[in-house]
């Protein structure tokens, strides 16, 4: 049971906080919009990745468990 | 001030009343500011966006903390019929009614803000920003109720602090109506000529109104507080 | 296995659907105007009897899902996704279930949709209604582009007559809306939003229509053709559907065929049929052409050098990167200049992105504008390792597929006509880029707003 980033493209507005507070999964394009690593985030990473969500002003940021759809 | 002396003197709850009212009026300032650099996307290397954000939050809550504790304490205070209520609802007051619920006005508008705010991910995104428009609402609106309600007013560290404020919100509005300028153009022309008419009127109204005198009287403050017949402003100039 | 033949959009003079042979969806179209109800009946026979009773119902309705899953049924919208899986997510799904039809067709190049549904109206009501039935669902929407107006007329009517001669087998209720012509309006979600109200763009999935569409009910989308066919299965069965095309692509498949061919048109073929066989049928060239585009606009090209033995089936398009998609195949002449076409082409997908999302936007405005500099021979050092960059950047990041369609349409352009932009990069125009445009798109295109953002200010 793995976690995995996700981005809302249509909710993104290139703030940029996510690459901030996650550079090891997150950069960010020329444009200041986010290119997420999909890989299964390793455990050390979760809560990092939660604070970057929950970061994320638009709630673009999604960390999703594998197998469904629930967000945290 | 001394228009106001009653038998007893100032409590302590009079002056912390009228000290965390003008801490809160700079942090909102504060806040307002930190907002603007926040939707504007500034950082620096030393100041990255994720900071710029947490303070804009952070500063928000804290003006809000002060803000209850000046309502705290002036309701506490025992020289000036503030009850409760009047915090929240305007208006109704005994006390300089208009002028007190302004704040009470300001307050409500605030406390809409921060709710949505802490329960953000509840509700729609465009609604939660709909709602938060209303802080550039609140702020004037407590400005003239510490103008209004505020017993120092004529001396001079409260009209410079709120008059240094009002230079950093005018700014924080200019800023943030050239973001993305020109588009939206009737707007951001309505709120740039809202911040110029809202400078003029207090320009053209505070050496009249909370400057001038019997302000006290004029402003609602129960005859029961005022000293009697015979005022001690110093500028008594003709209206 | 039978031969593979087009067949053109005359009508056929002995009428009569023949099991087994083309035209299926064709057959007894009329030159012009729509295929009465009567008509309909003469050719095709009457409705499967579905049984009286909700109980009933429900048997016919799996029975109905497990026929098109034997018949191997794809969609034909452009995603190809089998059918009786898409059936079954939405009557395993909780809540009542609604059937769209979707007859938006807002890929420029295609025709097939507009034609079914101005001239054999029933086929797609009967599939609509059958597919509501199987899904359990007791209303379907039928979406037809507002700028179809025989498409709207002959839906109207064909909806009339069947109510003058109410039939128990038909007891969905069926009503028409009208919808934006966009080229992303079409894509389902953006469909779904629109009948709810909003805007004709793209959401963002999870969750996924067939649980939860529109007002939240699962919702089952099909294109049109898809449906067309489902009215045939039911009535001929599995085996016969099967009788023509491949294993894996069974059945027979409208394509719209445009560009120097004597009869340009709507066609229907067998999957698998040669591409020499469709021109044929379409009455053979008229000039030499550079290239096949295949799919649409989100579909890619095919060099003319390649084209020899290409099938019209996507698991042989594959081999050539490119699939049958909305059933566009778009010969390109070769007094056409491919890498102006191409810029056009690329402006034009530019300013249908819906603005939605940050990476679409900006990635195929800024496609866009390179190959626009190096149609004109301004292109910039290393044109192309900065389009593979870009391209790599768009792919992916966009809520729905526009931006990865526009990049195989790109990608591919570069690969079959690379001599062409080489020269251009080098040299500039040629003399046929002042041609007239073979490509045809619409019109009005005004670009949408730039990303979006929220508030006055914006």
């Amino acid at each position: 049971m793995s976690e995995r980033l996700r981005v809302n493209p249509i909710a993104c507005e290139a703030h940029g906080m996510c690459a901030e507070l996650l550079p090891e999964r997150i950069t960010l394009d020329e444009w200041g919009y986010p290119l997420i690593d999909g890989r299964p985030l390793e455990p050390r990473l979760v809560q990092n990745a939660l604070r970057a969500a929950q970061a994320c002003p638009t709630f673009a940021l999604l960390v999703e468990r594998d197998g469904d759809n629930r967000r945290r | 001030m001394s228009s106001l002396l009653a038998a007893s003197g100032p409590s302590l709850y009079w002056y912390l009343t009228r000290s965390t009212g003008a801490v809160a009026l700079l942090l909102l300032t504060f806040a307002i500011a930190l907002g603007v650099l926040d939707v504007g996307r500034w950082s620096t290397p030393r100041w990255p966006r994720f900071v710029v954000d947490s303070l804009h939050r952070n500063v928000s809550l804290l003006a809000m903390v002060f803000l209850v504790l000046h309502i705290v304490t002036s309701v506490l205070d025992s020289f000036a019929p503030i009850s409760l209520i009047d915090a929240f609802v305007p208006f109704t007051g005994s006390y300089r009614p208009f002028w007190l619920g302004l704040g009470a006005a300001s307050f409500d508008l605030l406390l809409a803000v921060t709710i949505t705010s802490l329960l953000r991910r509840r509700m729609g995104y465009g609604t939660w920003r709909a709602v938060h428009w209303l802080t550039y609402a609140s702020w004037p609106i407590a400005v003239l109720h510490g103008f209004g309600t505020g017993s120092d007013v004529k001396s001079g560290w409260l009209l410079a602090l709120s008059i240094g404020c009002l230079a950093v919100v005018v700014a924080a509005i200019l800023a943030r109506v050239l973001q993305g300028w020109p588009a939206n153009l009737g707007r951001r022309g309505a709120a740039i000529g809202g911040a110029a008419a809202f400078s003029l009127f207090l320009a053209l109204w505070l050496p009249g109104g909370p400057l001038g005198a019997e302000w006290a009287r004029r402003s609602g403050t129960p005859s029961s507080l005022l000293a009697p017949a015979h005022t001690s402003t110093a500028s008594s100039g003709s209206r | 296995m039978s031969s593979s033949s087009a067949v053109t959009e005359a009508p056929d003079p002995r009428g009569g659907a023949l099991p087994g042979t083309l035209p299926r969806l064709l057959a007894g179209i009329p030159p012009e105007g729509a295929m009465s109800l009567e008509e309909h009946l003469a050719v095709h026979g009457p409705l499967p009897e579905l049984g009286g009773g909700r109980r009933r119902d429900r048997d016919e309705g799996a029975r109905l899902v497990e026929e098109i899953e034997r018949a191997g049924l794809l969609g034909h919208g452009g995603a190809a996704f089998p059918t009786a899986r898409k059936m079954r997510a939405v009557a395993a799904a909780r809540g009542r279930a609604i059937v769209v039809a979707n007859g938006a067709e807002g890929e420029p190049a295609s025709r097939k949709d507009r034609t079914l549904m101005a001239s054999l109206p029933h086929l797609v009501l009967d599939g609509a209604s059958l597919a509501a039935t199987a899904v359990g669902a007791s209303e379907a929407i039928v979406c037809v582009c507002g700028s179809a107006p025989a498409s709207l007329q002959a839906l109207n009517g064909a909806l009339e007559e069947r109510e003058l001669r109410p039939d128990p087998r038909r007891s969905t209720s069926i009503r028409l809306a009208e919808v934006p012509g966009d080229y992303v309006a079409g894509e389902e979600s953006a469909l779904l939003k629109h009948l709810a109200g909003g805007a004709a763009t793209p959401t963002f999935r999870p969750p996924m229509p067939y649980e939860q569409g529109l007002r939240r009910r699962p919702t089952l989308i099909q294109n049109v053709e898809t449906l067309a066919h489902i009215a045939l299965i039911a009535r001929h069965g599995a085996a016969w559907f099967r009788r023509l095309g491949t294993a894996s692509e069974p059945g027979s498949a409208l394509v719209t065929l445009s560009g120097p061919v004597a009869h340009p048109g709507v066609y229907e073929i067998e999957h698998g049929a040669s591409l020499s066989s469709l021109i044929e049928a379409g009455g053979g060239a008229t000039a030499g052409f550079r290239g096949a585009l295949l799919g649409g606009y989100g579909g890619s090209w095919i060099a003319a050098e390649r084209l020899h033995g290409v099938a019209l089936s996507n698991e042989h398009l594959a081999a050539h990167g490119a699939s049958l998609g909305a059933g566009v195949v778009l010969l390109l002449s070769d007094e056409a200049c491919p890498v102006a076409e191409t810029a056009r082409v690329a402006r034009w997908l530019a300013l249908q992105s819906a603005g939605q999302c940050g990476p679409c936007v900006h990635g195929l405005d800024s496609l866009a504008a390179t190959l626009a500099q190096i149609a004109t021979g301004s292109a910039p050092a290393k044109a192309g390792a900065r389009i593979e960059r870009l391209a790599a950047l768009v792919s992916r990041r966009g809520a729905c597929g526009h931006p990865d369609g526009a990049v195989s349409l790109l990608l591919s352009a570069l690969e079959s006509f690379s001599v062409e932009f080489a020269d251009h990069a080098r040299h500039g125009a040629c003399e046929r880029c002042a041609s007239p445009s073979e490509l045809p798109l619409p019109r009005r295109s005004q670009a949408k707003a730039e990303p979006s953002t929220r508030g006055p200010f914006a």
